[in-house]
């Protein structure tokens, strides 16, 4: 051993403040990812904790009785979980088949200019004015009325432009080279995409789609004129109470009746409400991380 | 063997966006002949490679003028885009596995191209996977998917692919830089053996291989022809142009 590799390896004092400084940075970044728990937490423990007396499975599948004073959400949930799944069977399909084409056919002319524009501002659109455009297009000049589609359909434009973003991102993290190796023996661009781009993006696509299950369960303003009313009697634990063309309950609806409309409504209620909306938001976007892990770990290249 | 011109390639200019960097280039490509085309990088050479098979319509600020003929037909008019490059094997110099299985890998163009029949499909693959030497490392895991083999394995994999469809011509593209020599030197040999059956056109950065394996060879430098002869007048001390014996031997590029 020389002398100078000697030298090289020891721990001199700007080897040590580079090493705090490293431990120094990786704490506090580590800290400001860390500190998002607690809003979480302090959230689902103030609720919990509000709610506790009225919290049980008798509750989500009771109707509410005493003039909304009392008794469970069944019909705001099923309510929601129409209008969330009717939304996303509209936006989903549209918005994969547009991100395909976006991302595997367009080219960059004013025709695609405009669109890719389009889907931009369409994101950012508040959701009032969503609330009123549903109420001016699907309520008034389509004819459909205050209805389960109305407000279905006003929820779909509103998922739409992010499901089209997430789509995009998941057929652009198939690597280019595979698209090459397929149109090099005549593959068409339909055939490309069929066998390897869409099967092998599926797991991004899908994590998109119920990523949106939160959003549509949670937005009040784009069904409050389109579709969600304030009450409407259904029998206790019925699966199919709604018709198309019904107006529904929806949680997000009534947790927002309950705070406003309702005079001395039983303290837990309302805050129940607000956790069988945010177990069920919980629940759903656990499954979307165990669905992308379980698909990443069955990643083909 | 007389000349057969299979591919004509007149005034050849491609332009990406501004930029032109081939220059009007003209030559021919003679039937069943292994064409050699070596140049330094940027060149042109992968460019035409993809301008014979269409596959530059997939680079938007591609501008290409010209005539490309193979067996007579212009390559540019021609409607049936797919059936052109089903009659041109192309191998890229990456070598790529798609993630499918190994028999999906070779069954993929056939059935593109609606070969149906399991039958008629099984003998495809294993004759295509024995022409490119792939057939003895792999019959027992067919299932097994194609982007966990190894790197000389998917280049072979790649000519399986390639030979699948039942091209005329088979393009290399610098098929050897991310192989070991050994899987190269098999690769060679298989196209000795497939010169009989086609016509190859073999794009090489290494002069060595060119010398091995072409029978004329194309040097091609900035975009432009230098010279075109069969590979013992280029590769010996008197080519035509002083520039290639500089190239060949090292003294540039």
């Amino acid at each position: 051993m020389s002398a100078s590799s000697d030298k090289l390896f020891t721990e001199t004092p700007q080897v040590r403040r580079k090493l705090r400084q490293e431990t120094l940075a990786k704490w506090v970044f580590a800290g400001m990812a860390g500190l998002m728990i607690i809003p979480l937490l302090l959230i689902i423990g103030y609720l919990v904790q509000r709610a506790w007396p009225s919290l049980s499975i008798g509750f989500l599948l009771d109707v509410p009785t005493h003039g909304m004073r009392d008794g469970g959400v069944w019909p705001a949930f099923v309510g929601t979980i129409y209008l969330v799944f009717l939304s996303l069977a509209v936006s989903a399909p549209i918005g994969i088949l547009a991100a395909v084409y976006l991302n595997e056919y367009s080219r960059d002319n004013w025709f695609n200019r405009i669109i890719n524009l389009a889907v931009i501002n369409l994101a950012g659109v508040p959701s009032i004015v969503h609330a009123l455009f549903g109420l001016g297009a699907f309520v008034y000049a389509a004819r459909f009325g205050c209805s389960i589609i109305s407000a279905s359909l006003t929820l779909a434009i509103m998922t739409l432009p992010v499901i089209i973003a997430s789509t995009r991102e998941a057929l652009a993290s198939v690597p280019r080279s595979f698209r090459e190796a397929c149109w090099n023996v005549g593959a068409t661009r339909w055939q490309t995409i069929r066998a390897v781009v869409l099967p092998n993006a599926i797991s991004g696509i899908l994590t998109g789609i119920i990523l949106q299950v939160s959003r549509a369960a949670g937005e009040t303003a784009p069904i409050m004129f389109t579709g969600a009313v304030f009450f409407k009697a259904v029998q206790k634990g019925s699966i199919f109470p709604y018709g198309l063309t019904d107006q529904c309950m929806a949680l997000s609806m009534h947790l927002f009746t309950l705070a406003t409309q309702v005079p001395d409504v039983k303290e837990s209620i309302p805050f129940a409400t607000a956790v069988v909306l945010m177990g069920s938001v919980l629940l759903v976007n656990t499954a979307a991380i165990g669905l992308r892990l379980y698909l990443r770990s069955h990643k083909k290249w | 063997m007389t000349p057969d011109p299979q591919i004509e390639i007149r005034d050849l200019r491609l332009a990406y966006g501004h930029k032109e960097v081939i220059h009007g280039i003209s030559f021919e490509i003679f039937r069943h002949e292994i064409f050699g085309v070596i140049g330094p990088a940027q060149s042109g050479k992968t460019s035409l490679l993809r301008c014979i098979n269409r596959t530059i319509d997939f680079s938007p600020d591609a501008r290409v003028s010209g005539t490309i003929r193979v067996d007579g037909e212009d390559v540019r008019q021609t409607r049936d885009v797919h059936g052109l490059r089903r009659r041109i094997g192309m191998v890229a110099p990456l070598p790529v596995g798609l993630p499918m299985s190994i028999y999906d890998n070779v069954a993929f163009a056939p059935r593109c191209a609606g070969l149906k029949r399991k039958s008629d499909l099984d003998d495809m693959v294993e004759r295509c996977l024995r022409q490119a030497a792939l057939w003895d490392e792999v019959k027992d895991r067919l299932d097994s998917l194609g982007t966990k083999l190894s790197g000389g394995q998917q280049q072979r994999l790649t000519i399986a692919r390639a030979l699948s469809h039942q091209p005329d011509i088979l393009c290399l593209d610098e098929f050897s830089i991310a192989i070991d020599p050994v899987t190269t030197m098999r690769i060679e040999d298989v196209l000795k053996e497939l010169r009989q059956e086609m016509t190859i056109i073999l794009v090489t950065n290494l002069t060595q291989q060119a010398r091995r394996l072409a029978d004329r060879t194309l040097f091609l430098w900035n975009g432009e022809v230098v010279e075109l002869d069969s590979s013992e007048v280029i590769f010996s001390d008197h080519p035509g142009n002083p520039k290639t014996y500089d190239y060949v031997n090292g003294i540039f590029g």
